[in-house]
């Protein structure tokens, strides 16, 4: 079963290739074009990573996020959520790449194959920047109005990083 | 803006709490860390990134997004029932879904705005019970290969980077399902 998802990425990869070869597009320049694209997307993450994670490194090193864990931990804990992943429960709706910064820091100290390292990534995985998305699509129709769009967008993130913690101890 | 007050506030934070517990010389320290930590960050994840941006390419261009968004339309009818006989809605909501399914962001986001700018003309001003249940369905993230998550891991050494995949499907699906429970119960009661 495992190495079913192991694999999955690579036989995605050659399927896609086929398909595209069947049908005629011309694959090696879609995916150095993609390729392309992904080299933008790095040098534009860059330069939020770097300031956030000057400051996530600063908290670390503070000792702040375990005061913040300490105090909200046990809370945390009765739901099953990992009182270390606190800071990117707080970021998480508010800003995509500093929940990125988060997350990364999470992951590097933790061991990206420990209990905390797998529910942040996770947790990054199964959730979007809420507040982000709900202010560029109302801008976008012009809705001042926002109605229960917020709280229900809110319930779903909840339900995600719940979600994300059980998953995380049943699966592993 | 948001996020100028969020960083002032960490890097405050981070002093304040470094001094009181007389970690101070660790937090000058870490920002030159968690600065060339970014760096070297985003050049591990570069490989991976740049690797799916392009598998995601030739899905774009072998029509392999319209054939999933077509294929998603029954399920969007039942989420939207006010506009399953509005053609140009209903295919700029499937077709942002699949974007999305596939990871294609920059795809997905015009589509869906697009979707969200013609619902609104029938309730100007107001979010309709429709355009509640897109942004809603759009702040839930149901990435079927969470391509980002994937290369952090692997650019911190995962023994498998994928194997998570399981753990995102799962934490997805019951995220988007409480979240799409959430608004239809609210279209019921809320004015």
């Amino acid at each position: 079963m495992d190495l079913v998802f192991t694999m999955l990425v690579p036989f995605l990869m050659l399927a896609v290739a086929l398909w595209g070869l069947a049908r005629r597009v011309d694959l090696w320049s879609a995916l150095t074009d993609g390729a392309e694209k992904g080299l933008k997307v790095s040098l534009r993450i860059m330069p939020p990573l770097i300031g956030l994670l000057t400051a996530v490194h600063m908290l670390r090193a503070s000792g702040a996020l375990e005061l913040l864990g300490d105090a909200l931990g046990p809370a945390l804990a009765a739901v099953g959520i990992p009182a270390e992943t606190i800071g990117l429960l707080l970021v998480r709706p508010v800003s995509g790449s500093a929940a990125l910064g988060v997350g990364a820091e999470l992951i590097e100290t933790y061991g990206p194959d420990s209990l905390v390292g797998r529910t942040a990534a996770v947790m990054l995985g199964s959730t979007e920047t809420t507040f982000y998305t709900v202010a560029v699509y109302f801008g976008a129709a012009k809705v001042g109005k926002t109605r229960y769009a917020v709280p229900a967008a809110l319930c779903a993130d909840v339900a995600g990083f719940l979600a994300a913690s059980w998953a995380v101890r049943l699966l592993f | 803006m948001a996020m100028s007050l969020i960083w002032t506030v960490m890097v405050g934070v981070a002093i304040l709490c470094g001094l009181a517990t007389g970690n101070g010389p660790a937090v000058a320290k870490g920002a030159l860390d968690g600065a060339a930590a970014g760096v070297e960050l985003c050049i591990s994840m570069m490989g991976p990134l740049c690797l799916w941006m392009g598998v995601m390419e030739v899905m774009e261009r072998s029509g392999i997004a319209q054939g999933l968004s077509r294929l998603l339309r029954p399920a969007i009818r039942l989420l939207y029932p006010d506009f399953a006989g509005d053609r140009a809605v209903m295919d700029a909501v499937s077709a942002n879904l699949s974007a999305n399914l596939l990871g294609l962001g920059n795809a997905a986001t015009p589509l869906g705005l697009e979707a969200a700018r013609l619902m609104a003309e029938r309730t100007p001003g107001v979010a309709s019970d429709a355009l509640c249940m897109l942004v809603v369905c759009n702040t839930a993230s149901f990435q079927l290969i969470p391509t980002t998550v994937a290369s952090l891991r692997a650019a911190a050494g995962s023994a498998d980077p994928f194997d998570i995949l399981p753990a995102v499907w799962l934490a997805s699906l019951i995220s988007i399902t409480v979240g799409v429970t959430a608004a239809k119960l609210s279209s019921r009661c809320w004015r």
